[in-house]
């Protein structure tokens, strides 16, 4: 297994995973008070956040293997093994989960007061296996990471929910599952072919033409759905909107993400050949999902809807830097699944703060809140000129990344694009214009309170990064740029081997 | 030594039949005797687990198969035991001749497993069935519209014609083979040269099993008993029968005649899967918790049926583990509606409103179980689903597999639709009809969900042991 850099010292890989689930476990045994809950859930995923910076400051920038990896056995009568380890491509993203996380917590603080205990077991379960689908390297634990968050996240939705919380979270919990069934079917297959679960010895394998195809259409129907992609969308708004605040949060910020990250991680690697020949309908998808997220998004009066469908276009973004396969879209791409992270994850806590207030996600009910909350208001434009790419924020630098890739793979595709970024531009100035402003109709406004301390602390480290990786990407480039590059060469040595059978 | 985990049920029963005769006997002194007689059982067969012999003219067998299928009968008796702490559905007057029957049933079951010969395989199989025939109907009458009687008479019915499909197959062995006798007959039929008559007969035979485990075509009782009989009836008709249906089940596997496995195969895999959507599509628009759990045991019954298509010993070890978490699951679904129906009524969906409020752990375990059920990792029975699918697609059974995961899509919906109602609805009108669960019962839906997450994430050592007895089989 030369695909591993086995780490001897602490860890840190399985104190991610394991803390959260020892906290859960903390707080079922001692099921305790609301504010034992809270603060216990702060420090672990706070600790959980420190976890991060020895892998963050360890990582090896220059090589391509896995790293601060652990390999235990587990069923050896199928060759299962618990193995776990980070690269270029997962190392960010375990990073933004637990940099969320807190967060989460601390927008959580009063917003919930009903059965706090068991929503802080929920968020606890739910970090472990967030990070656990990140960072497995075998494919039965990836599947049984990526399951079992579905239950931690159909009880956040279904018990701490709005009004339509019962249809939402049954929606998103069916979806899901059924999505995900077939590529159980797939796991299995790749298993009886290989003879290995270990998932970077599935990699770059000839298999058959139909095998390839079948196994990325099981793929394709699990990651798209999570992404998700147009037309599998239907489930995200909503559960975004019934969704208590830390919920949408993570869905937006963490759990979207696991589509894209699928994609990169198995089916351009897995399954090249049929990557590169269904590449072109998914790029049009993608457009479609800009397209029409931009469009809808324009239309809505639920603020969080409104953000809900912006992310079926952002996402649209990611997907078309991915299968364009070349160095800027998929930099792009990478760039573009933190980038979101931060941003819409912040824009649903700005949200998720005025809820708390006024107990309305209508958007007439939030107009006109400029006067009374200075802080509010900044931070909100802030964030909202990141959702659409404005320069110097983090989300041009994913965009701009993604349209130069895309522009060099085809450019009519690209123009197909821009319009995209120009509706982003519309529906997010038009929901800051009503916040801030409103018009002559304004509900009156003079009770809101601005934001306490809390909500501050929860937003200026988002915002922290929203500047960081717009003025410097270049420290969160090189994490990722080795694996990315060596992507890149397997799959263009794969294209030219194809080529060479083919002559 | 060898029969002690028999003899101490038989005791049990004994003591019990005794006190029926007084006719005085205090309910709850029944109930506590029964818990012990279910403890002692328990510790007898794990003393007796590493017996080995064959007693009675070699027509019984101890074998660490047999004694292994013991552990989980009396692990599983001794949780239905817990379950039916309160026995409020049976009516005072007849607790002891209820405890005669049940452990009579019980009595049967582990003579079952153990049997070497087909006479007594029929009679074992009969003693365990006629008790649960009476089972049934002893519920209290609390409407007057005696589903009960319904029930235990289909149940009646269906068992006796699935009796006589099983006696005529092994009529049919016998006459082929000129012996009664399991390893006599298995070593006749694999050297080959029987007439097509012997998978015909094997078929047949297999139907009586395909009975106890709710196979489609034999699934017809099922719903109806499960809502006809009382609650700490259908704990026991769910769980204890369907484990000795599947170790003979895989005995009998090795009654195949050579060069039909392609048919046998084929058969199997059309029974599964028509159980599985039938168990499944049917689950969907349950009302009766019991019922819904009914049709849901059709569709993992395909499950087992999947494990033994593989016709390898792999698959039955798969099996064995998969009625292993199956059972564990059943068992903390049906804990958690003993406890809550504190007259001993049926429950619907709509009665376990608000119930992660009033009762937490209650909801938990009953999550627990609905989600282990539904095949969601990290509980048993994703991990049984997993390991059944991988064995029947390494033996390229693709199709098969693919409308399998689709069931799991399809179940989903209604194990939610339960979860559902105990955590997101709020309805305080149900308040009243929330009993709290004793302690005794707390502690056992504990170990049970401990158990299946323990059984799901650990399974090595557990294949390891089930493929082992089921090679020892051969």
């Amino acid at each position: 297994m030369n695909q591993l850099l086995i780490n001897n010292g602490i860890p840190w890989l399985n104190v991610l995973v394991g803390l959260p689930l020892a906290g859960a476990l903390v707080l079922l045994v001692f099921f305790g008070k609301a504010t034992f809950a809270r603060w216990l859930t702060l420090v672990v995923t706070l600790a959980n956040a420190l976890c991060t910076l020895p892998l963050l400051s360890g990582f090896d920038g220059k090589i391509t293997t896995f790293q601060f990896a652990h390999l235990y056995t587990w069923i050896p009568q199928l060759h299962i093994n618990y193995v776990v380890g980070v690269d270029g491509i997962s190392i960010l993203l375990v990073a933004l989960t637990t940099l969320i996380m807190p967060l989460c917590v601390l927008a959580s603080w009063t917003y919930i007061q009903q059965r706090v205990t068991a929503f802080m077991v929920c968020l606890l379960v739910m970090e472990s296996a967030m990070i656990g689908v990140f960072i497995a390297l075998d494919f039965v634990l990836f599947y049984i990471f990526w399951e079992f968050m579905l239950i931690p996240m159909y009880l956040l939705i279904a018990i701490w929910g709005g009004p339509r919380k019962s249809y939402a979270s049954i929606k998103f919990f069916i979806y899901t599952l059924a999505g995900s069934v077939l590529l159980l079917v797939a796991i299995i297959a790749l298993y009886l072919e290989n003879g290995t679960f270990f998932i970077p010895a599935m990699m770059w394998h000839e298999y058959g033409q139909g095998f390839q195809l079948l196994v990325f259409l099981a793929f394709f129907l699990a990651f798209a759905i999570k992404v998700p992609m147009f037309p599998f969308h239907t489930w995200l708004p909503a559960a975004h909107v019934e969704a208590p605040t830390a919920g949408s949060v993570l869905l937006a910020s963490i759990l979207l993400k696991m589509g894209t990250y699928g994609f990169l991680r198995f089916c351009l690697p897995i399954t090249p050949d049929a990557s590169m020949l269904l590449a072109t309908p998914l790029l049009w998808l993608s457009i479609a999902g800009i397209i029409y997220g931009g469009f809808t998004a324009l239309a809505q009066q639920d603020m969080k809807k409104l953000i809900a469908y912006s992310s079926v276009g952002h996402m649209g973004f990611v997907t078309l830097g991915i299968f364009v396969f070349n160095l800027q879209g998929l930099q792009g791409a990478m760039l573009q699944m933190i980038n979101h992270g931060i941003t819409t994850g912040a824009l649903f806590l700005c949200i998720g703060m005025i809820y708390e207030r006024n107990h309305s996600r209508e958007l007439a009910h939030a107009t006109g809140l400029g006067p009374h909350m200075p802080w509010f208001a900044t931070f909100v434009t802030l964030f909202s000129l990141s959702a659409f790419a404005f320069p110097g924020t983090n989300s041009f630098i994913g965009e701009f990344l993604v349209l130069a890739g895309t522009f060099a793979h085809k450019p009519f595709l690209a123009l197909a694009a821009i319009p995209g970024a120009v509706l982003a531009a519309a529906y997010m100035l038009r929901m800051l214009q009503k916040i801030i402003w409103g018009g002559v109709n304004n509900p009156d406004q003079s009770g809101m309170k601005d934001l306490y301390l809390r909500e501050i602390l929860v937003l200026a480290p988002l915002l922290l990064f929203v500047f960081w990786i717009g003025l410097g990407p270049q420290p969160f480039l090189d994490y990722m740029n080795p694996t990315l590059n060596e992507l890149l060469r397997q799959l263009h040595e794969w294209q030219q081997g194809q080529q060479l059978t083919l002559n | 030594m060898l029969i002690l985990p028999e003899l101490v049920v038989l005791g049990g029963a004994f003591l019990f039949f005794t006190a029926s005769l007084t006719g005085k006997a205090q309910p709850q002194l029944l109930r506590t005797l029964a818990l012990l007689c279910g403890l002692t059982l328990f510790a007898s067969v794990c003393i007796a687990s590493q017996a080995n012999g064959l007693l009675f003219f070699a027509s019984y067998a101890v074998t660490p198969y047999s004694q292994l299928f013991k552990i989980l009968l009396a692990g599983a008796f001794l949780f239905v035991l817990i379950a039916g702490q309160k026995l409020t559905s049976i009516h005072s007057s007849v607790q002891a001749e209820y405890y005669l029957f049940l452990f009579l049933g019980v009595f049967g079951l582990m003579l079952l497993v153990s049997a070497n010969e087909f006479i007594l395989l029929f009679v074992a199989l009969e003693l365990s069935s006629f008790a649960l025939y009476l089972l049934v109907p002893m519920r209290d009458d609390r409407d007057g519209l005696r589903p009960q009687m319904e029930a235990s008479i289909k149940y009646l019915l269906f068992g006796v014609i699935a009796t006589g499909f099983m006696l005529f197959g092994m009529s049919y062995l016998f006459a082929l083979t000129g012996s009664t006798s399991l390893p006599a007959i298995a070593d006749a039929i694999q050297q080959g040269g029987m007439p097509p008559v012997a998978l015909v007969a094997l078929l047949l035979v297999l139907c009586g099993f395909f009975f106890k485990l709710a196979v489609f075509p034999f699934h017809f009782w099922v719903p109806d008993v499960y809502q006809g009989a009382a609650n700490e009836t259908a704990i026991f008709v769910a769980t204890l029968p369907k484990i000795a249906a599947v170790a003979i089940l895989i005995r009998l596997m090795q009654f195949l005649p050579p060069g039909h496995e392609q048919f046998v195969v084929l058969l199997f895999a059309v029974l599964a899967l028509v159980s599985m959507f039938y168990g499944n599509l049917c689950a969907l628009v349950q009302d009766d918790i019991k019922r819904l759990l009914g049709f849901s045991g059709i569709a993992h019954a395909g499950f087992i049926l999947l494990g033994l298509l593989t016709l390898q010993e792999e698959g039955y070890g798969l099996a064995m583990y998969y009625i292993s978490a199956y059972v564990l699951m059943n068992l903390a679904c049906f804990l958690v509606l003993c406890a809550l129906a504190g007259k001993g009524q049926n429950l619907r969906i709509a009665d376990l409103h608000g119930l992660s409020k009033r009762q937490p752990i209650l909801a938990f375990i009953l999550a627990t179980g609905l989600f282990g059920l539904a095949g969601i990792p990290p509980f048993a029975g994703f991990m049984g689903k997993f390991l059944v699918l991988t064995e029947t697609l390494n033996k390229g059974h693709l199709l098969v597999v693919v409308l399998a995961v689709i069931n799991t899509a399809i179940a989903i919906y209604y194990y939610l639709l339960v979860v559902r109602a105990a955590y997101t609805v709020d309805d305080d009108s149900a308040a009243a009809a929330m009993p709290s669960p004793s302690l005794l019962t707390t502690a056992a839906g504990i170990i049970l969900v401990l158990a299946i997450i323990l059984v799901g994430i650990l399974p090595a050592k557990l294949i390891t042991l089930a493929t082992t007895v089921v090679q020892s089989l051969g």
